[in-house]
């Protein structure tokens, strides 16, 4: 019973592989910084699909802790890219 | 998943690729956990997931304004109908 957790899985890789080509040549910062948020978010259910797949529950603690460092990631450049610095002394 | 992917390739600009992907972060990732939430029964995996899932759910859109604003600040220019592709 883990056909349809590999079709989603497999759509969902091989949509990552298409987004990495607005990271690669994307023009700009800002357009490489939203394909590297939207790798992360499908990161996040790729995660849970192998942990089906493989019938490794432990997969959706690892989907959480990834979910936590795209969001500071995002944010952190962001903040960066706004102000030009990260903490004003 | 697949509706941000083309929006992100297709879109002109950089607002309108963010439109696209912001869908992508709200909707395709709740829908997908909430099918496994369904197909795993009631146990203590489906709590896991549901923090995964509403945790995303408040944070993806939280990212996705951060990013919008901090563009919009250095001013990177809007696409405008009739202009060239960024």
């Amino acid at each position: 019973m883990i056909i349809p957790f590999l079709a989603v899985g497999i759509t969902i890789a091989v949509t990552i592989l298409i987004c990495s080509y607005r990271a690669i040549y994307g023009p700009g910062t800002f357009n490489r910084i939203i394909a590297a948020n939207v790798i992360g978010t499908k990161a996040i259910v790729l995660l849970i699909m192998v942990g089906y797949i493989i019938e490794r529950p432990q997969f959706i603690d690892i989907a959480l802790m990834y979910a936590v460092i795209a969001f500071i990631g995002t944010i952190i450049i962001a903040k960066y890219a706004e102000r030009g610095e990260l903490c004003s002394r | 998943m697949i509706t941000g992917t083309v929006g992100l390739l297709k879109f002109p600009d950089f607002y309108t690729r963010l439109h696209a992907t912001g869908k992508c972060d709200a909707m395709g990732q709740v829908l997908i956990i909430f099918g496994c939430m369904i197909y795993e029964g009631f146990t203590f995996i489906t709590i896991k997931l549901l923090l995964v899932s509403a945790f995303y759910l408040l944070a993806g859109p939280t990212a996705t304004h951060a990013l919008m604003k901090a563009a919009y600040v250095t001013g990177l220019p809007v696409w405008k109908k009739g202009d060239k592709r960024a």
